[in-house]
């Protein structure tokens, strides 16, 4: 163990932390911010909030996709809402509420601070998102609706259809794209990063590939934001877009940007189960069906009949017999984990006997036809889609699939990764989420860091920085990291293997998914350690990249990002192997209590992992952030 | 699950924005009906790397109908046969062996191409940036529920906001028109009470920025019955009697300094 991390948490009470921080925090004068370059990387929520509101505040801002349009971005996909502790139904929602909740939904593994500030400005989300014209949901007084999700006992989520996150990244999006027609954002569609600079221990920029022309090119700023999402997609089939990647965060973490916790990685539990070999990605059916669909399997195992000739006393509703209190609401992690070993135990539903049921029946018969086809029209319409089956008449069928991952770059209170400079924010930082992400709680993230935590923390870093000069696009570390990325690209077409990269992502994802997945164990997790480092040298020495790297050529685009996903899928493994311990999403068979229960050490684990990066993955150097817990009090977890 | 086999495919291949295309033809000797249209092109493509031949462009990325970044004419049709289904969500179910399917990129001139099957549909978001928002600076906004909206309001708002800016009105529009995306962004914005302070500006430049990049509108309606998302012509309604409002309002506006 080397460093004892510091997350520069403010002073005061908890409530007072983030007052306290804005108070002290060092301002830029608006005329003198212009004379400020931040580059922001991503432009999903937190991407596209962040280069809005630093343009609007006066920072130059260059914005960085590699999709075609900000509109893209993977926010785009989430569909059942976004929490905020309003209390507009009066139900005993509050800030506290929501803070205990995300502790205690995070088992206990997240950070005091942060957290209670994501429950503080999540009221000012709501507030922005419908000043921007968000369709949300609407009762016939014209007053906001809520919905309920897992983990919590109130109705806080805020939601537009099935399409919460589309709406919300359209409204950060328009707000960006109103900043580039002003000129305050420069935005480089089609463009991804492949290498962040550093000088004299401070980011100073990063090394960007044009993704329709190979070239490659350097950009300087004061300061660097990745808003690069999640790394899901190591598992090949997630809920991920496909273009869903690691490389932005792995290549910061390869020049000082500690990476934490990423074991850390979440199983929704309510995706439709995958139909064949040739899949290539599983769809997520939004956890707000759980609100009104009923969970359940058959009583026997292997008991084939279609759903509607198994009658209610040979169905098991396992959720609400395990977990009364919370019963189709229970968190993700261990909705999933009943769910595994139901299919495990030979009682799953559907020709691969790889699903349970998620009933609408009696939902209809409540509520009627209408409701029920107003509330998840579209996911009803969705899943037909995919599935060929009606949700209106038999049941869906749905099975965990990996969603989320909570690791990600570490953070301290600032956003500020280790690397002076560098910035992270929503999914690609480590810091809200502690084990287990409840729903409804990413978009609120996203959009709180980059609308209401990043402007503040930034303008602190910049402010002693004003005129004194950063490292130009010539410097010797830029000119050094473009040649090493152009040799970097030239050796995938170059290696004239037989194996695809989609191929090896195949193979990654099979050994992440079993040893890695729902269920870890020490002996799995060391099979994984010993079968990656072969795989991927096999990799470096099969790999096929057809085609050349001066026009588009996603084959090459993919050899890249599964480069990535390799070094990640080890250290992922050995984090797992590390924590020797039951919490949230990582669930080490070893650890549990006599139910089945996750069995957390607060003695030994009560700690953030973070790893240097020294060459190797397997050799990464880890560094402890110890958790205090002042006001949430370390307790197990019960939803029962 | 069943296989289809035997499937002729007659794919556009084109190198670059400059260069000459032309039709190559593929056989997909077996598929499963399980897997989706873009499944099948990638099976296609891994078959293409084995041969040691380069990979068929597409822009694709969530594959569950939400992000827009997918398109594809199969069969001359965008998005393919079935209705309100981009090519992601198209599964294979719906063709049969033996089936000859032509599949080329988006056919229109604001949306060029750059390699194969990809196009460039950047003037989509110029036509945001010109005037497709909402001004609402970072931290001023009122309480939420200070701004009223009835339901109908709000239900009629998201049926526009569904758009998924996937170009596919553009390219089924005989005239490569952009009337169904721009109109949609207009009637989501300029019903709600808070869309109303900008409502004429708005119309005027976003319907400025279409003109200036997109053929004009003879009313086909073609573009509805190819929208994923199923919007309805009567947002092309409200943008036309917005942007004739917004010629008189807008100049009085004007003269007020």
């Amino acid at each position: 163990m080397n460093t004892l991390l510091n997350a520069k948490i403010p002073s005061g009470a908890l409530h007072e932390k983030w007052d306290n921080y804005k108070a002290d925090a060092k301002l830029v004068n608006p005329n003198n911010k212009r004379k400020f370059k931040v580059i922001v990387v991503g432009t999903g929520l937190a991407g596209a909030s962040a280069a809005a509101t630093l343009a609007e505040l006066g920072y130059q801002v260059d914005a960085f996709t590699f999709h075609d349009s900000a509109r893209r971005a993977h926010s785009i996909a989430a569909q059942g809402g976004i929490n905020a502790a309003k209390n507009y139904q009066g139900d005993g929602d509050s800030i506290n509420r929501l803070f205990v909740d995300t502790i205690k939904g995070g088992d206990f593994r997240s950070r005091e601070g942060n957290v209670h500030r994501l429950a503080q400005v999540s009221v000012d989300i709501i507030d922005q998102m419908v000043a921007q014209g968000v369709p949300f949901a609407r009762e016939y007084g014209g007053t906001l609706d809520n919905r309920s999700f897992g983990g919590a006992q109130v109705s806080r989520t805020f939601y537009a259809r099935g399409q919460t996150g589309q709406q919300l990244l359209l409204g950060a999006y328009q707000q960006l794209s109103r900043q580039v027609g002003l000129g305050g954002v420069r935005l480089f569609n089609r463009t991804e990063l492949v290498d962040v600079v550093v000088v004299d221990g401070r980011c100073s920029g990063i090394v960007v590939r044009d993704l329709l022309t190979g070239e490659i090119t350097s950009h300087a700023a004061h300061a660097v934001v990745m808003a690069t999402g999640g790394y899901g997609n190591v598992f090949y089939l997630s809920t991920n877009a496909m273009n869903c990647n690691v490389t932005a965060s792995w290549r910061a973490h390869r020049r000082g940007a500690m990476f934490a916790n990423p074991c850390y990685t979440q199983i929704h539990p309510t995706c439709i189960p995958q139909s064949d070999e040739s899949q290539s990605k599983l769809t997520l059916m939004s956890e707000s069906l759980r609100n009104d669909g009923r969970i359940w399997v058959p009583k026997n195992a292997d008991d084939a009949r279609p759903a509607d000739q198994i009658p209610e006393s040979e169905r098991d509703y396992y959720l609400e017999r395990l977990y009364p209190s919370y019963g189709n609401l229970a968190p993700r992690d261990i909705s999933s984990r009943a769910a595994k070993r139901l299919v495990d135990k030979g009682h799953g539903v559907g020709p691969l006997k790889n699903g349970v049921n998620l009933d609408f029946s009696a939902a209809i018969e409540r509520l009627g036809l209408d409701v029920v086809q107003e509330r998840y029209g579209n996911l009803f319409q969705m899943y037909e889609r995919i599935a060929g089956e009606d949700p209106y008449s038999t049941p869906m069928r749905i099975y965990p699939a990996t969603h989320y991952t909570m690791g990600g770059l570490w953070v301290d209170y600032e956003l500020a990764t280790t690397i002076p400079g560098l910035y992270a924010a929503g999914e690609a930082n480590f810091s809200d989420h502690g084990a287990n992400r409840l729903g409804a709680s990413a978009l609120m993230q996203g959009l709180a860091d980059g609308y209401f935590v990043l402007p503040y923390t930034i303008s602190n870093e910049l402010a002693p920085m004003l005129n004194k000069p950063i490292p130009t696009t010539d410097h010797p570390a830029f000119v050094q990291a473009e040649t090493e990325a152009r040799d970097r690209f030239n050796g995938y077409l170059n290696v004239g293997g037989t194996r695809s990269p989609d191929w090896f992502h195949r193979e990654l994802g099979k050994i992440i998914w079993d040893y890695c997945g729902m269920e870890r164990t020490q002996q799995g997790l060391e099979k994984a350690l010993s079968e990656l480092p072969a795989l991927y040298s096999e990799f470096k020495k099969d790999l096929r990249v057809t085609g050349n790297g001066e026009s588009v050529n996603q084959t090459l685009e993919k050899a890249g990002r599964v480069d990535d996903f390799f070094q990640l899928g080890m250290l992922m493994c050995r984090d797992a192997l590390d924590r020797e311990e039951s919490c949230g999403a990582h669930f080490r068979s070893e650890y549990q209590t006599a139910e089945g229960e996750a069995l957390r050490d607060d003695k030994n684990y009560c700690h953030v992992s973070a790893y240097d990066w020294t060459g190797d993955p397997m050799a990464a150097d880890l560094n402890k952030e110890k958790l205090e817990f002042e006001t949430a009090h370390l307790a197990t977890r019960s939803y029962k | 699950m069943k296989h289809l086999t035997n499937l002729k495919l007659k794919v556009w291949r084109q190198d670059g924005p400059d260069t000459v295309g032309k039709f190559e033809t593929h056989v997909v000797e077996s598929v499963s009906d399980e897997a989706s249209f873009l499944e099948m092109l990638d099976q296609l493509n891994e078959k293409l790397i084995g041969e040691n031949k380069d990979a068929i462009v597409f822009d694709h990325d969530c594959r569950e109908g939400i992000c827009g970044t997918c398109s594809l004419m199969i069969n001359g049709r965008a998005h393919g046969p079935q209705r309100a289904t981009t090519t992601c969500q198209l599964h294979m179910r719906t063709f049969s062996s033996g089936d000859e399917i032509v599949i080329e990129p988006w056919r229109a001139a604001a949306f060029p191409i750059i390699k194969d099957l990809m196009v460039d549909r950047a003037s989509f978001d110029r036509i945001i940036e010109s005037g497709g928002f909402i001004t609402s600076p970072t931290g001023g906004a009122p309480d939420a529920n200070l701004i009223p909206v009835p339901k109908p309001v709000s239900d009629a708002a998201m049926d526009s906001a569904a758009c998924i800016g996937c170009g596919a009105c553009v390219a089924a529009c005989p005239n490569g028109a952009a009337n169904l995306f721009t109109g949609a962004k207009i009637a989501h914005l300029s019903v709600l009470p808070q869309g109303q302070a900008e409502r004429f500006k708005r119309a005027e430049a976003m319907v400025n920025s279409m003109d200036d990049q997109f053929g004009s509108c003879t009313n086909h309606g073609e573009c509805s019955a190819a929208c994923p998302k199923e919007i309805s012509l009567d947002v092309i309604a409200l943008m036309n009697s917005d942007f004739r409002k917004s010629k008189s309002k807008n100049r009085k506006q004007l003269s007020r300094g």
